[in-house]
């Protein structure tokens, strides 16, 4: 009988030993890369950084995605997911066919992207067929920051609202149907019951989506690479351009530090203001 | 029972055969930082290497862990890679590290291969011994769509180009067709710091570090920065030039051979190839350099010079250009059933290296893993005066203090076209 108090242990031993060894131990790793020189300890690689001709944009352009794509995608997905609901037959093709980006990595989809938005891509020849320009217009360029923002904008929201769907139509789906059903016999009108009913109780679901989607909008790399190269900077690709072309894994590890803190920092206030109610009055 | 056990020995025997026949047969480990892409490290493999008598394990490696493997495995004593192939630039810290043996004896060896001297002289490292033999070159240079020539300006000729007529044919062609059509690979993968290293700042400056901030290189990127109005504004996301050649995004480029060889060798028709163009000084270019060296205590020096001998034959010198976009260091004589657009780049790069304006200027020698930051400080200087407009003097003076902090943390002496120096290369 003793014996089976260790077995749950012993089955979460091998997991926890893959995660200290190829998340903590890096991060630790990083770390001390950011804050070590050569010779001791220094805050020259953050210094460094902070100073780089693109640190500042890529700071804006980082929190400026997030807040702009998280808030859509979230609004976006709530509203597939109701939507799904109300659909009996066939709703599985939709939930399907809804998840396809899901499966595709975020370069490509980067790639796919500018496929559309390039000069000689699929925007310009379907806006040149219906006669509204003459010439292939620019999206992409240095010239045009805002389009390019709003390129990256329409990519990611493609690429990733699907996440959110999957984490929203799960939640759904734990929502016991006595709720709804017992709101409509007091006559609550479809509205009021979202509001009073099915959005409180999927506050859980609304915060894991909210907290995985902001660190991975903070992580976002490739579609903004993939599209704007170094005319969006944000930290993500900074970090990789200092360790990759400038060779310089100090100031990469500064980076992806910073990144880290804004992470924990977003990840601690969706906690602090989405607490459940009950632990409120309690 | 019995007959089984036959069976195994006999099987034992023959594998302990076969193992003896391969031992005696030690193949040579290769380790390059040429041909990383895996197209073109499987073309080594499978059809450059294919003919050599003995067996080679080819490695091909980015830059900062090649350097790192081949320093500690001398520093450690084991030494397991024979032969070595690099960059001209690549090989300094090897050599200053004494990880590398001279390779003198091969060098007489191979009196018939006609190497360019130029090239035999480089592979000595300005020392009295021979560090590399020279295995294959590669440059950049100018391509143009045929139909920009009818817009070169009156007097213009292609092979004697100077960068004020560069100016003025990227301003016909606008006038005449509303686009900004020259392009340059400015995007995050782009080479667009190889063009201001080595063909902007000789040109202008016949320098490229103690020149850096100078009046001459304050006048170049003001006459550059007004170049750039007639430049397609997507350059700032091009890597490689063929693509918006191809799709005609673009009508003049400049860019690295091997960037442009697949639009050459798609329509060769469409396209003609040139020499970079020519500044105050000169026409201020590239050549790349690649060299084959032998580390010292290597387990099979002899297999590495058997390897060195196969490849500065001529035809296998012929097949490294035709794989894989090199071109030969020997005086070979190219076959007529060379790709024409192959053709055509050789040809550009002959006019580009043997005018008498030519200024040839070397790849960063000496800075290692700092080469990363002394081309931040080209990509930064660029993007600082020619896409956010900032004023010349201020962004040469700020970005003169990084390239001072990169020459003097590695030491590096000033290398061709800045004057030889004493210590680290000044930023004057």
């Amino acid at each position: 009988m003793r014996s089976e108090r260790y077995i749950p242990y012993l089955l979460v031993l091998p997991s926890v030993i893959f995660l200290l060894f190829l998340f903590a131990w890096p991060l630790v790793e990083a770390l001390l890369l950011s804050i070590r020189g050569s010779e001791g300890w220094t805050l020259e690689h953050f210094q460094r950084m902070a100073a780089d001709l693109y640190f500042k944009d890529a700071v804006k352009y980082t929190v400026l995605l997030a807040v702009v794509v998280v808030p859509l995608q979230v609004i976006l997905a709530l509203c597939m997911a109701m939507l799904l609901g109300g659909i009996s037959k066939g709703r599985d093709l939709f939930l399907y066919v809804w998840t396809i980006p899901l499966g595709i990595s975020d370069l490509a989809a980067g790639i796919a992207w500018l496929a559309i938005f390039t000069e000689r891509g699929y925007l310009n020849s379907f806006l040149q067929a219906l006669g509204l320009i003459q010439e292939p217009r620019l999206w992409l360029s240095y010239e045009t920051p805002a389009m390019l923002f709003l390129a990256v904008v329409a990519a990611e929201v493609w690429r990733a609202t699907a996440i959110v769907l999957v984490i929203l139509v799960a939640g759904l789906q734990l929502i016991p149907k006595e709720y709804n059903e017992a709101a409509e016999v007091f006559g609550a009108t479809p509205w009021r019951r979202f509001w009073k009913v099915t959005l409180p109780l999927l506050m859980p679901s609304l915060q894991v989506a909210l907290i995985l989607r902001t660190i991975l909008a903070l992580e976002v790399f490739a579609v903004v690479v993939a599209l704007g190269g170094r005319n969006l900077p944000v930290l993500a690709g900074e970090a990789y351009f200092w360790y990759n072309a400038y060779q310089n894994p100090g100031v990469a590890a500064a980076y992806s530090v910073l990144i880290l803190g804004i992470s924990v920092l977003a990840t601690l206030l969706y906690l602090r203001l989405m607490r459940p109610r009950q632990e409120v009055a309690a | 029972m019995r007959k089984q056990w036959i069976g195994f020995s006999l099987m034992g025997a023959v594998l302990a055969a076969l193992a003896a026949v391969f031992a005696q047969q030690p193949s040579v480990l290769f380790v390059s930082t040429q041909f990383t892409p895996i197209e073109e490290a499987q073309r080594m493999r499978q059809v450059i290497l294919k003919d050599f008598s003995g067996r080679v394990e080819f490695i091909p490696e980015d830059n900062a862990p090649f350097t790192s493997r081949i320093l500690s495995e001398a520093r450690a004593g084991r030494v397991n890679v024979s032969l070595v192939g690099g960059l001209h630039g690549d090989f300094p810290p090897l050599i200053a590290a004494g990880a590398m043996d001279t390779v003198d004896d091969v060098m007489a060896q191979l009196k018939d291969r006609k190497f360019s001297p130029t090239f035999a002289n480089l592979g000595k490292m300005g020392t009295g011994n021979q560090y590399y033999i020279p295995w294959m070159q590669a440059t950049y240079i100018m391509v143009a769509h045929k139909q920009a020539l009818q817009y070169l300006p009156a007097g213009a000729n292609l092979n004697t180009l100077t960068y004020s007529q560069l100016k003025e044919w990227g301003a016909n062609i606008q006038r005449a067709t509303g686009k900004r059509l020259l392009g340059f690979p400015a995007g995050p993968r782009g080479l667009m710091h190889r063009f201001t290293q080595g063909y902007l700042y000789p040109s202008y400056t016949k320098s490229a570090v103690t020149k850096f901030r100078s009046d001459e290189a304050q006048r170049m990127w003001s006459e550059f920065k007004g170049l750039w109005q007639f430049v397609n504004p997507q350059s700032t996301t091009y890597d490689f030039m063929q693509e918006p050649l191809l799709s005609g995004e673009v009508w003049v480029a400049w860019d690295h051979i091997a960037r442009l060889r697949d639009g050459l060798n798609q329509k060769p028709n469409d396209f003609v190839a040139f020499p970079a163009p020519i500044g105050p000084y000169g026409r201020g270019f590239m050549p790349v350099l690649a060299g084959l060296g032998i580390p010292k205590n290597a387990p099979n020096r002899a297999g590495a010079v058997a390897l060195i001998e196969y490849l500065t034959r001529p035809e296998v010198q012929i097949t490294t250009l035709v794989e894989n976009g090199f071109f030969p260091v020997i005086q070979a004589k190219l076959p007529d059933n060379l790709p024409q657009g192959t053709r055509m780049a050789a040809d550009a790069i002959a006019r580009q290296a043997q005018s008498n304006v030519a200024l040839p200027s070397l790849l960063p020698v000496g800075l290692g893993a700092r080469g990363g930051e002394y081309n931040k400080v080209f990509q930064d200087t660029f993007a600082r005066i020619v896409l956010r407009g900032e004023d010349i003097r201020r962004v040469l003076d700020s970005e003169a203090a990084n390239l001072r902090r990169v020459m003097n943390d590695t030491k590096a002496p000033c290398w061709s076209p800045d004057p030889a120096s004493e210590g680290p290369c000044p930023v004057n």
